[in-house]
């Protein structure tokens, strides 16, 4: 509940600060492969739901859908009220394994309430109910945390459907950060520029992101608050300034600085002071990846070819991570520690792959040519990344075991450099 | 900016020149008639070589240094044309130069940023071995960011893969 009041005021804060909100097109999101096996349940239309502008029921259902987890059984118009024990069995004669019933309750002044319990036809048990307050207008941040609680209930891992992703969008001369929900809408823009902007990376506390602008005609970092639009240079020596990474407690950024030749790893805090070397190498060294294990992930040509390695964030040797082919690249570590995604060079062709780091298998998950800059979403389930359609760019999200494709398009743009932002503070 | 430029070295060359002539009193009008000529024949340097730079004829006018994809090793090919720009910079020591590494669009754009700048380096390198001054030149990549060939063919991927050398008033 104040996590929902909490997001409330961060939105409202976001329009208020004068966001260019849900104007522009949308991304729009297409299921290109599914799970082999996808769990059955029952979404009917929240009960009252007609009293709202705009529907909660749809949002959860088009969330389920896409996550490619769940198959929706249809049930028609009817409604299931909350309150009411649903008949089990009969549901589960529909080939159904879990419903969820749920009413919308005014509360006067515009206010409503939004109660839904979910259970399992199986062993006729409740999973777990909830009610969340809201306004009209919140229908798509209500429906995004009801499908969070029923993917979390049911597949045991919490859900993303609450998370944003920021991208860039490239028309014409113009480049665009753009952030988002993660199902493409609500899109708003952070910056404009007529110079390329690239690497945008999320705070962990998802309220500020650091990238790469161009804006000066060099590469420098900046950091950006989402909410005010309030924006610092963070890095800006000699030569380039590039690739930030956040430390996992976000008071330290790992960066890539020419100033003292080739491209080399450094850490600074977040105010851009205390800039120190961390790593030293005979050739690149780039795109460090902070993980929560404390070790930083990167990429180096060192040994003749990229490949990731990584180090610890104190400093130290490092050690190679990748060994097969001649080009493995843009490392990113699942939150759990335990899968490594890059992007490799296979056979010509540059695709998403991922490590897991205990048996060291990696497993190459996409069969597209032009993949770039892949990231996790928060429960590791599904990777972001950027890819070539049509002859322009656009994202494209696959789950960590291949199964499950989507593609993310906006028409008539470039999209490009996608990162998925954190869970919602609590 | 970039029409600017070139005549405010040139301003710059003759104010300094010309400072020099009140400065000497008595035996000047020899001496100021020889730094006359020294400065047309630096002003005549400069400006043959900056006609040099964009004469089509002559090799000067190229500028880009090409790679193959991953590499920033010079090819043999590129000696002359690196060979001639150290020429000209060691005879024109006031001429300055930007060297602007650049990547094709495939893979990591971070990693193409980094290799980027390999590419400006080695030429530059290449440059200051062959006689060149270290404040004359400095080396910057644009990675995969400004492609000066946009379809996605082998063809321009390789006119990509290049560092370019751009003088004083050329950036």
């Amino acid at each position: 509940m104040t996590r929902t009041l909490t997001l409330f005021r961060f939105l409202l804060a976001i329009m208020l600060a004068g966001f260019a909100l849900g104007a522009r097109a949308q991304l729009s999101i297409e299921i290109t492969g599914a799970g082999a096996s996808r769990f059955p349940v029952i979404i009917p239309i929240f009960e009252h739901e007609g009293q709202l502008p705009n529907s909660v029921t749809d949002v959860v259902r088009a969330d389920l859908d896409r996550s490619g987890l769940f198959s929706l059984v249809d049930l028609g118009p009817l409604a299931l009220p909350e309150s009411v024990m649903p008949d089990l069995p009969a549901m589960r004669g529909r080939g159904a394994d879990a419903v969820l019933t749920g009413s919308v309750i005014a509360q006067g002044s515009g206010r409503y309430e939004v109660r839904f319990r979910l259970f399992d036809t199986q062993t006729q048990l409740e999973l777990g109910a909830m009610a969340l307050p809201m306004t009209a207008a919140q229908n798509r941040l209500v429906g995004h945390r009801i499908a969070d609680f029923v993917y979390e209930k049911l597949t045991g891992q919490p859900g993303y459907f609450s998370t944003r992703i920021a991208y860039v969008v490239k028309s014409g001369p113009n480049f665009e950060l753009q952030v988002a929900d993660a199902d493409g809408m609500n899109a708003a823009t952070a910056l404009r520029s007529r110079e390329p902007i690239i690497s945008p990376a999320w705070s962990p506390d998802g309220q500020r992101l650091a990238y790469v602008s161009f804006e000066q005609k060099k590469p420098i970092i900046y950091v950006h608050t989402l909410a005010t639009g309030q924006r610092r240079v963070v890095s800006n020596f000699k030569g380039s300034n590039s690739a930030p990474t956040w430390s996992p407690d976000g008071s330290q950024l790992a960066v890539v600085l020419t100033k003292d030749g080739q491209s080399q790893l450094y850490v600074l805090n977040a105010d851009g002071s205390g800039v120190r070397r961390l790593a030293t190498s005979s050739g690149i060294d780039t795109e460090p990846f902070w993980g929560r294990d404390s070790n930083i992930y990167f990429t180096s040509d060192r040994g003749g070819s990229p490949q990731i390695y990584r180090i610890s964030a104190g400093g130290g040797s490092a050690q190679r991570v990748t060994f097969d082919g001649n080009y493995n690249v843009s490392p990113r570590l699942s939150a759990d520690g335990k899968l490594l995604a890059f992007i490799t060079r296979n056979a010509g062709r540059f695709q998403v792959a991922v490590q897991d780091l205990a048996s060291r298998q990696t497993t190459i998950l996409t069969d597209s040519a032009r993949d770039e800059s892949p990231s996790f979403a928060p429960n590791g389930r599904m990777i972001l990344y950027a890819t070539e359609s049509g002859g322009r760019g656009v994202l494209s999200a696959v789950s960590s075991d291949g199964r499950i494709k989507q593609r993310l398009t906006v028409k008539a743009a470039d999209v490009r450099e996608p990162a998925w932002g954190p869970q919602p503070r609590q | 900016m970039k029409k600017l430029a070139i005549p405010a070295l040139l301003s710059l060359i003759l104010a300094a020149c010309s400072s020099t002539g009140p400065t000497d009193t008595a035996a000047q009008v020899e001496d100021r008639s020889g730094t006359g000529v020294a400065t047309v024949t630096a002003d005549s340097a400069a400006g043959s070589g900056i006609a040099a730079l964009t004469d089509p004829n002559n090799i000067l006018s190229k500028r880009s240094v090409f790679f193959d994809f991953d590499s920033y090793v010079i090819q043999p090919e590129a000696k002359p044309l690196i060979e001639a720009h150290a020429r000209f910079l060691v005879q024109n020591p006031q001429m300055k130069m930007l060297i602007q590494g650049n990547t094709d669009e495939r893979g990591s754009r971070e990693y193409n940023l980094a290799l980027g700048q390999k590419r400006a380096d080695v030429v530059k390198q290449a440059l200051l071995l062959l006689g060149a001054r270290e404040s004359q030149i400095e080396s910057v990549s644009l990675g995969e960011e400004k492609p000066r060939c946009d379809a996605p063919t082998e063809a321009c991927f390789a006119e990509n893969r290049r560092g370019d050398m751009l003088y004083s008033g050329e950036f």
